[in-house]
C-alpha cells in the first residue's frame, strides 16, 4: 500500500502537528515573553489532550461499532506518552535547568508536581509494555497493566487543577471530558453485569 | 508619623543610570523603539524627571511589558490583557480620596498629573507566580497625594478600590473574584517614598493592559498587591481585605511582601525568572528593597504576617 493511503501514515502526521507548531512558533518569535513557560505548558496540555484521546478509542468504537480504530490506539497512547516526556524535559531542563536539589524539593512540596510526577511514573510501564512481543508475552496481564492509564489521566488532571492560581475553568473542561469517558465504562460494565 | 528618608539617590548611582543607559543591549533597546513607533499615539504626559531608582538593572522591553500581564478584569491568561483591554476608557476618569482624613477630595485624571511632577523610577516588579521584570514607571509618590487629603490621626490603613465595569472589563462578568479588585497597605507602607502612583510607562501613558489611567506600584510586594485601574482611595482603621485575601485566605496575606523564605503554598519563591532570561535567578528578600522598606517591619514574624 502506497505510504500517503495508510491512514496511520497520516495520524502519525497529525500527531506531529503539536511539535511542529512549536518549532514554527519558536521560530517566527511567537512564543511571547515568557517562552519556557509557553512550551512546557502547550507539551503539558498536549499529553493530557493525547491521553484523552486515547481513553476516548473505546467508547468511539462502542458507539460507532467500527472497530478498526483499535488499531491507532497504541500510536495515540505512545504520542501521549512521548509529549509527557518532552513536558517533563521542559521541565527539568528549560524550566529548572537541572537543578536536581530544587526539582525533587518540588515534587516532595508543590503537590501539582507530585502529581504530575505520579502520572508520568504511571504511564511508563505502559509505553514498556506496548510492543506487541510484550502484549503477547504478558497475555491477560497485559490488560491489568494498561488499566494504570485510568489513575494516570485522574492524577493529570489533578495535577492540572492544583497548578492554577484561582480560575478553574479550563482544568474543570479537561475533567468532565475524563468523567465522561470514564463513566461510559463504569455504565457498560454495570450493563454487562446486570445483564451477565 | 516617621518616615525614615531611605537611601535611593546617590551621587555613584546617577552615575550608573548614564551608564546604564549608554550600555543598554542594544537588540533589546531597539526592539523597544520599533514597538514603541507602531504603538497608537496617546496624549503626551507632562515633562517628567528621570531619576537614579533601579540600581543598574536593564529594564524589559515595552513588548514584554504590555503583553504578559495580570489583569484578571480582561481575562486569566496572560495574553489576554493586551487582547481585551481595549474596551477600558481611562478618559474621563476620576480619582477620589475619602475616609479618615480632613480635606477628601475627587481628581480629575488630567488634573492629577499635572499637580504631582512626574518622575520617572525603574522598579524590579515580582510576581508571586514566580516571575519578574524591570519596568520604567513614570508617576508620583502616592504620599504627595495623601498629604493633600491631610490623613486623620485614626487612618491606619489604605484601600485602594479599582474600577468595577463588567461593561469595560468583560473578565468582571465571571465571579473569579469578588469585584471590584481591592488592596490595602498600613498608612506608613503607602507613605513610604518608594510607594508609587504610576500613570506612565517608557515616558509614554500607561497602555489599558498596564492599568491605566492609573495605578499603585509597590515594588518591594508581590505583584498583585500594586492595584489597577484605581477609582478610589480610602484612608480607613482597620486593615483592609484585600480580593485575593478573600479568595484563597491561606495563600495571600495582607502584606505580600516579595520574600525568598516564606513559600507560597503550592511552589516555592526562592528563586524567580526575569523574563527574557533562561536560568532563575534567585529572589530577593523585599525584591531586593530590603535596605528601604525592612524598618517598616521590625520585629515582626514575616512568616506569620505573610
Ligand atoms: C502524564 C503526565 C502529565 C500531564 C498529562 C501533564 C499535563 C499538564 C497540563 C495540562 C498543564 C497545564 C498547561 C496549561 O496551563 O495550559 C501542565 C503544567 C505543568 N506541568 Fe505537567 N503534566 C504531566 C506531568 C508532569 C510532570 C512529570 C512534571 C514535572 C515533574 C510536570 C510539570 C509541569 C509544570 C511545571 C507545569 C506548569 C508550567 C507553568 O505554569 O509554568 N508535569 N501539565
Amino acid at each position: 500500500m502506497a505510504l500517503y493511503r495508510n491512514p496511520k501514515a497520516w495520524l502519525f502526521l497529525l500527531c506531529l502537528y503539536p511539535l511542529v507548531r512549536l518549532a514554527a512558533l519558536a521560530w517566527t518569535g511567537g512564543l511571547g515573553a515568557n517562552p519556557i513557560e509557553f512550551i512546557t505548558r502547550s507539551l503539558g496540555t498536549w499529553t493530557l489532550t493525547g491521553l484523552l484521546i486515547t481513553l476516548a478509542v473505546t467508547p468511539v468504537r462502542r458507539l460507532s461499532g467500527y472497530g478498526g480504530v483499535l488499531r491507532y490506539r497504541r500510536m495515540l497512547g505512545l504520542f501521549a506518552f512521548v509529549y509527557g516526556m518532552l513536558h517533563l524535559l521542559s521541565y527539568l531542563w528549560l524550566d529548572q535547568f537541572f537543578d536536581w536539589p530544587g526539582i525533587f524539593k518540588d515534587i516532595l512540596k508543590r503537590p501539582f508536581i507530585t502529581f504530575g510526577m505520579a502520572a508520568f511514573i504511571l504511564l511508563v510501564p505502559l509505553a514498556l509494555t506496548s510492543p506487541h512481543a510484550a502484549m503477547r508475552r504478558l497475555g491477560r496481564n497485559w490488560q491489568r497493566v494498561h488499566w494504570l492509564i485510568y489513575p494516570a489521566a485522574i492524577g493529570a488532571v489533578l495535577h492540572y487543577g492544583w497548578l492554577v492560581k484561582k480560575d478553574l475553568t479550563q482544568p474543570l473542561i479537561y475533567a468532565g471530558i475524563l468523567a465522561l469517558l470514564l463513566g461510559t465504562r463504569i455504565f457498560w460494565r454495570y450493563k454487562k453485569t446486570k445483564a451477565g | 508619623m516617621l518616615i525614615k528618608q531611605a537611601p535611593d539617590i546617590q551621587p555613584s548611582e546617577i552615575t550608573a543610570e548614564t551608564v546604564y543607559r549608554q550600555r543598554r543591549q542594544f537588540i533589546r533597546a531597539a526592539a523597544a523603539l520599533a514597538a514603541l513607533a507602531l504603538t497608537p499615539a496617546r496624549a503626551a504626559l507632562p515633562p517628567y524627571k528621570k531619576n537614579a531608582y533601579g540600581g543598574g538593572e536593564s529594564a524589559n522591553t515595552w513588548d514584554e511589558i504590555t503583553h504578559y500581564n495580570n489583569f484578571y478584569e480582561f481575562g486569566t491568561d496572560k495574553t489576554d490583557p493586551a487582547k481585551y483591554a481595549h474596551s477600558l476608557k481611562p478618559r474621563p476618569w476620576t480619582l477620589a480620596i475619602e475616609g479618615a482624613c480632613r480635606k477628601p477630595k475627587s481628581w480629575d485624571i488630567d488634573a492629577l498629573t499635572r499637580a504631582f511632577p512626574l518622575e520617572e523610577r525603574i522598579y524590579r516588579l515580582r510576581c508571586v507566580e514566580g516571575w519578574s521584570m524591570v519596568i520604567p514607571w513614570l508617576g508620583f509618590p502616592l504620599a504627595s497625594l495623601l498629604k493633600q487629603v491631610e490623613p486623620a490621626g485614626n487612618a491606619k490603613y489604605v484601600e485602594f478600590i479599582t474600577l468595577h465595569d463588567p461593561q469595560q472589563m468583560p473578565g468582571q462578568r465571571q465571579a473569579i473574584l469578588d469585584w471590584p479588585y481591592r488592596e490595602g497597605l498600613r498608612l506608613d507602607e503607602a507613605m513610604h517614598p518608594l510607594t508609587l502612583m504610576a500613570v506612565g510607562l517608557y515616558g509614554r501613558e500607561l497602555p489599558n493592559q498596564n492599568g491605566a489611567p492609573i495605578r499603585l506600584v509597590v515594588p518591594w510586594k508581590y505583584g498583585f498587591k500594586s492595584a489597577k485601574s484605581i477609582v478610589k482611595i480610602r484612608l480607613v482603621e482597620q486593615p483592609p481585605i484585600s480580593s485575593w485575601m478573600k479568595a484563597v485566605p491561606r495563600e495571600y496575606g495582607f502584606y505580600s511582601n516579595v520574600n525568598p523564605e516564606v513559600d507560597h503554598p503550592r511552589w516555592s519563591q526562592a528563586r524567580e525568572r526575569r523574563i527574557g532570561e533562561f536560568l532563575k535567578r534567585p529572589t530577593l528578600m523585599f525584591n531586593g528593597y530590603g535596605e528601604q522598606v525592612a524598618q517598616l517591619y521590625r520585629g515582626m514574624d514575616l512568616r506569620k504576617n505573610f
